[in-house]
């Protein structure tokens, strides 16, 4: 395996974060801000609290999960299609580096960004409401999930596209609708029945359920279901990529 | 010398159904200069990216340094450097983190002595904290050069490496080929400037519409199939050539001051000194003679003329 390989891979492309880290802290650390300010207290003091938790603790995971989400397939798609774009790609192609590394490399750094992106809004809503977790390791065990799991979304996407619009495309009209109608801000129980049931085709919902039990120990489904759920988004991927890197998809011709 | 490369019935068709290459054999030996001369589009790129491993072979087998370029891809890209045709650096990057990330990614380790030495050697070295965007033309190809070479390659690959360059990096870009040469690199480059293969090659293969035509030593292929002209200056005018040179294909020039005699030094039926005899004696008065060597790019137009 080409170790160095993969760490000049995953330092290139942590230095882009850190090249923006006023943009990389200060974006989420504003709109978080902006969140708890609208929905925290604005709406969130005439909205009663849903299932024992405030309304304004009650946003937490999902706003976290709103952020990482997007955040994990923005950075890992953008890593990919970067090089694709400006045909610096042919460095990757010509190096003794194999696709897994490749993978390692790009998904790593967008999956670190996502962590670091969710710390800091996680301490950012700290401020404005009094944050408990009740099960910090599978907070950190889903969360760790999610990012890898959609920056190897954001990674296939990456390699999909072949102009700026296809990449936006997918997070834009897919993913922030899936977020929002997801249980980000409410509980599926606030819902008619039949758009509960509608509710529960979104993959979305499973891990913004899951996330939230770990904090509060409330969910819309079983947390066995949102850990399975987990796991079989990961494995598409997995299965997907598998596929690209056999048949060279829209990297090799 | 043994050969470094080996290309066995190398073929390429792309989805389009274009075929850029047509079962292509080809011996690069160790340690020489090969150039692959063609018309754009006739295929240099695609042998040369399937090579690095950038394309895929729809068929044939190519070893590098005996090891096959699919089966054992980390032996053969770990000492093949690749300098490609378009300039394509990211913008953001400074020239010392980009060099510096290249030898990381072909898996060598850490050896900024060595580096710093190369963008001396390069002319790079004041420029080494810039951000690439900020270099001309010019520098980002010396950038594209001292990444290919950032891990010691015993192979190079110089895809149209003079396209857009300035004479001075085109005297440098030689200067760094020699030495390179000079410390047992095999060095390939892609070109369709006649003159650099003339300049430089050792070998030079043709290549068009995906075919290898030929690959010869540079001064084999212009004695084999270069022709030379006997031009002769008279000192009076002739109004026509003397009946007795007929069976020659000697031309006058217009204004009669001047005829010329082609021929291919390799063929037997040429004797130039019967000629020369039979001119002499057939009244003309001779002022000077000269021979002319036609020129790697006639036998280059001449081959792919004929070619498929």
């Amino acid at each position: 395996m080409n170790l160095t390989a993969i760490k000049v891979i995953y330092l290139n492309e942590m230095m882009r974060f850190w090249n923006t880290l006023f943009q990389s802290i200060a974006s989420p650390v504003i709109s978080t801000a902006l969140y708890f300010v609208v929905f925290g207290s604005a709406i969130g003091s005439r909205i009663e609290n849903i299932e024992g938790v405030s309304y304004g603790l009650f946003i937490v995971p999902g706003l976290t999960m709103l952020s990482v989400l997007t955040q994990s397939i923005s950075n890992a798609s953008f890593g990919i299609f970067f090089p694709k774009f400006t045909g610096t790609i042919y460095e990757l192609l010509s190096a003794p580096v194999s696709f897994y590394e490749t993978l390692i490399g790009y998904v790593g750094a967008a999956a670190t960004k996502s962590l670091i992106l969710a710390t800091i809004i996680l301490v950012t809503a700290n401020l404005f409401v009094d944050l408990n977790i009740a099960h910090p390791f599978w907070m950190l065990g889903f969360l760790v999930l999610t990012c890898i799991s959609f920056s190897l979304f954001g990674f296939i996407i990456g390699l999909w596209a072949d102009n700026f619009e296809k990449l936006q495309i997918i997070p834009l009209l897919i993913i922030t609708p899936l977020v929002f109608l997801g249980g980000s801000f409410y509980s599926i129980g606030m819902l008619p029945e039949l758009w509960q049931k509608v509710t529960l085709f979104n993959p979305v919902l499973y891990l913004v359920s899951g996330f939230r039990w770990s904090f509060f120990e409330v969910s819309d489904v079983s947390v066995g279901i949102s850990l399975s759920m987990v796991f079989l988004f990961l494995a598409i991927c997995i299965a997907i990529i598998a596929w690209m890197f056999k048949t060279g998809y829209k990297l090799k011709q | 010398m043994d050969s470094i490369i080996s290309i066995k019935g190398l073929s390429k068709t792309y989805k389009t159904g274009f075929e850029a290459l047509k079962s292509v054999n080809l011996e690069i030996k160790r340690g020489e200069i090969l150039a692959l001369l063609g018309p754009n589009g006739a295929g240099k790129t695609t042998l040369i990216s399937t090579i690095c491993g950038i394309i895929s072979p729809s068929s044939g087998s190519v070893t590098v340094d005996g090891f096959d370029i699919i089966s054992d891809f980390r032996k053969t890209r770990a000492i093949i450097g690749l300098v490609p045709q378009e300039l394509t650096l990211g913008s953001f990057d400074t020239v010392w983190g980009t060099v510096r990330f290249s030898r990381g990614l072909f898996g060598s380790k850490k050896d900024d002595a060595y580096l710093e030495q190369l963008l001396k050697d390069l002319s790079l070295y004041d420029k080494k904290d810039s951000e690439i965007r900020a270099l001309s033309g010019g520098m980002k190809r010396r950038v594209l050069i001292a990444k290919a070479l950032s891990h010691n390659p015993k192979i190079l690959f110089l895809d149209e490496p003079t396209a857009g360059v300035d004479v001075e990096l085109r005297k440098d870009m030689w200067k760094i080929v020699n030495k390179l040469q000079s410390q047992g690199v095999t060095i390939i480059l892609t070109t369709h400037y006649i003159e650099e293969a003339e300049e430089i090659a050792e070998r030079v293969g043709i290549i068009n519409n995906g075919e290898l035509l030929l690959v010869e030593k540079k001064n084999e292929l212009m004695e084999s199939l270069g022709k030379k002209q006997l031009v002769i200056e008279l000192k009076e005018k002739a109004k026509k050539i003397p009946t007795t040179l007929n069976k020659y294909d000697i031309e006058l020039s217009e204004d009669g001051m001047q005829i010329s005699y082609t021929y291919v030094v390799q063929d037997e039926e040429t004797d130039i000194s019967d000629v020369l005899n039979e001119i002499t004696n057939s009244g003309l008065l001779l002022k000077d003679l000269k021979i002319e060597q036609s020129s790697l790019e006639d036998i280059f137009v001449d081959l792919v003329k004929e070619g498929p």
